[in-house]
């Protein structure tokens, strides 16, 4: 259900126009999905992750997040080696609803392709593609 | 509405009475044996109901199921049109009822003479000659396509093809075709008339790509404008166009998609040609192909042999996939459905089709937000509902729900996926103006009590045996076996 709250765009991560964000931790790159996505997609009820060990590229898919709603793709917004993925989600996917930047993340990456994050959005220009519905 | 309609109906578990015998046996009359201990299991507790327990019950049940015989029921996506009673009339007919599978084809000729006319009638309705009947539904049809497709780049020793393109609006059925025929899936986007981006398009088109899945008239309900051009981007590349047929029912006797470029189709019987829904009955989804595909169509197709009809094995068959014949009764359906209209009527299914949700769509767009207002819709249109959800704090969802307090069943939700806040609403040609006017009346009330009273919405439905359920709970706690209390 939407909580009617602002949506937020944090500064410190990047994002990708398939709604994932990516945050950079020393050697390693954090992945979640947006506040945005969170919020269009309603209720999680379902996440399924990656085996870590695998190899993706940027754009591949690597998993699903399902809500009431719809079960949708998520994609890779960097490519590089699955590391970790959040366990905590299996029995609380609520929490990438309630906080889709902290402890919703999904996945942590390790090695990443640095050059990928290039091809990203920064906070403003994700918020404005969105808000002038170019990406939605 | 029954008397009874609106208390909720207990199980027959909670109706149990232990010592109630429904039933009467005979003695036995053959020795009795005592089966193994391992066998044996005490925790069954079936309900000990009488023979009245149980027919009330499912008397009651049916009481409060919804159907297309009761109202109007505007899925979007799903064209739940009116099953003509004479379609059933058909079927009871000794020959269509007790014909045997397993009867030799000298004495099924009149099941085959129908099945061969229907061919050639879905033939001459698609503009594409070669037709199977066999697949058991639309999905099945789907993935006979994709394998047809697939044979015929085989059978060039075009071998690397491996992608499959398919726009952002299609239904699910499609990636997980292509996905099951071993092809990967790339997405192409829509534009802001709804059509399919056709820079997307040539952006993603490759030598890889062995064909596309495209819906036409799409899930937002719009001919495709480019349709043309999208076919031929295609083929230019060497790959083959599968027509999802699921909205022939919107262009029926006007638009063939054989002269519109696609190179195989399929067409669910229960949408454009009235067989009863999943629930009433099993579907059929034959598929149609240009006639240098027949070759690979599925086992067996009936042919003519002077007189005589006959069971065809096409050369390069990818096989068979349904056992037997398909499943005749949904054919003999469809076949009577389009011998009662008639080849100069089979028109009107799509023009009313069309013109019902126009009207419809009229009735209500300047309380509600169409997806693309420019255009005119096809057979069904999607409503955006940001703005409710926004500015009313209600969602689609409530909107749905309270529907059902005005007697109505409610409209998709939250398809297609690139609407926002989606509201779907096909009405079919089987609705009468007086119908679509109660229906949009309702959608107007709905909107002024969103405005008024969103607390209305939100607990909606009110008036049904049980109100909103939590399908969070339901779905993160899924409890899938009956307990005892």
């Amino acid at each position: 259900m939407s909580s009617g709250k602002e949506i937020s765009y944090p500064n410190d991560v990047k994002y990708a126009a398939s709604h994932e964000w990516v945050k950079v931790d020393g050697d390693t790159a954090i992945v979640g999905i947006s506040d945005y996505a969170q919020d269009a997609l309603g209720d999680i009820v379902f996440v399924e992750l990656p085996t870590v060990g695998m190899e993706l590229k940027a754009g591949d898919a690597f998993g699903v997040v399902e809500s009431v709603k719809a079960a949708s793709d998520v994609y890779m917004p960097i490519g590089g080696a699955i590391a970790a993925t959040n366990d905590a989600l299996k029995d609380a996917p609520e929490t990438v609803n309630s906080d889709a930047f902290g402890a919703g993340w999904l996945l942590k990456v390790f090695p990443y392709n640095a050059a990928d994050l290039d091809k990203l959005m920064d906070a403003a220009t994700y918020k404005s593609k969105i808000e002038s519905g170019e990406i939605h | 509405m029954s008397i009874v309609a609106n208390k909720p109906e207990p199980l027959l578990y909670e109706m149990s009475n232990p010592g109630t015998i429904g039933y009467s046996l005979p003695a036995c009359d053959v020795p009795i044996t005592q089966l193994p201990n391992h066998l044996m299991r005490d925790d069954l507790r079936l309900p000990e109901v009488s023979e009245t327990d149980v027919v009330r019950h499912f008397t009651r049940l049916s009481q409060k199921n919804y159907c297309v015989d009761l109202g109007i029921y505007p899925l979007g996506s799903c064209t739940m049109k009116y099953n003509p009673k004479i379609n059933e009339e058909a079927i009871r007919l000794m020959g269509m009822s007790s014909v045997h599978p397993m009867q030799t084809a000298e004495t099924a000729q009149g099941a085959m003479q129908l099945m061969y006319d229907l061919q050639n009638y879905l033939g001459e309705i698609s503009g594409m000659p070669a037709v199977t009947l066999q697949p058991a539904a639309g999905a099945q049809g789907e993935l006979v396509g994709i394998l047809i497709i697939r044979a015929y780049h085989l059978s060039r020793g075009d071998i690397a093809r491996n992608e499959v393109l398919i726009p952002d609006s299609a239904h699910g059925t499609n990636p997980a075709t292509s996905a099951m025929a071993g092809y990967k899936v790339v997405e192409v986007k829509s534009d802001a008339r709804g059509n399919m981006d056709l820079d997307d398009l040539r952006a993603k088109v490759s030598n890889k790509t062995a064909g596309i899945m495209f819906t036409n008239p799409n899930t937002l309900g719009l001919f495709e404008e480019h349709v043309r051009e999208v076919n031929q981007i295609i083929h230019d590349a060497g790959g083959l166009v599968y027509g999802d047929g699921a909205n022939l029912n919107a262009i029926i006797g006007i638009a063939r998609p054989g002269d519109l470029g696609f190179d195989v189709m399929h067409s669910n019987l229960h949408k454009t040609f009235s067989i009863p829904h999943g629930g009433g009955g099993p579907g059929s989804g034959p598929v149609m192909a240009r006639a240098d595909l027949a070759q690979f169509l599925p086992s067996p197709i009936v042919g003519k042999n002077g007189d005589e009809y006959v069971f065809e094995n096409p050369a390069h068959s990818i096989g068979r996939i349904k056992s037997f014949w398909g499943n005749f009764l949904a054919l003999v359906r469809a076949y009577t459905y389009i011998r009662s209209y008639g080849k100069e009527h089979l028109k009107e299914i799509a023009e009313v089709a069309v013109l019902n949700a126009n009207y419809l769509l009229a009735l209500i767009r300047d309380v509600y937000d169409p997806q693309i207002p420019e255009r005119e819709c096809k057979h069904e249109f999607v409503l955006n509902g940001t703005r409710f959800k926004k500015e009313y704090g209600v969602t689609t969802l409530d909107v749905a729900k309270r529907i059902i307090d005005y007697g109505f069943y409610p409209p998709t939700i939250y398809f297609p996926l690139i609407v926002p806040e989606c509201l779907m609403i096909e009405p079919t040609e089987t609705q009468s103006k007086a119908s679509l006017d109660e229906f949009a009346d309702a959608l107007l009330k709905i909107a002024q009590e969103a405005r008024d009273n969103p607390k209305l919405l939100r607990d909606a439905p009110h008036d049904t045996p049980v109100t909103r359920l939590d399908d969070v709970k339901a779905a993160r706690e899924p409890v899938l076996r009956y307990e005892h209390a």
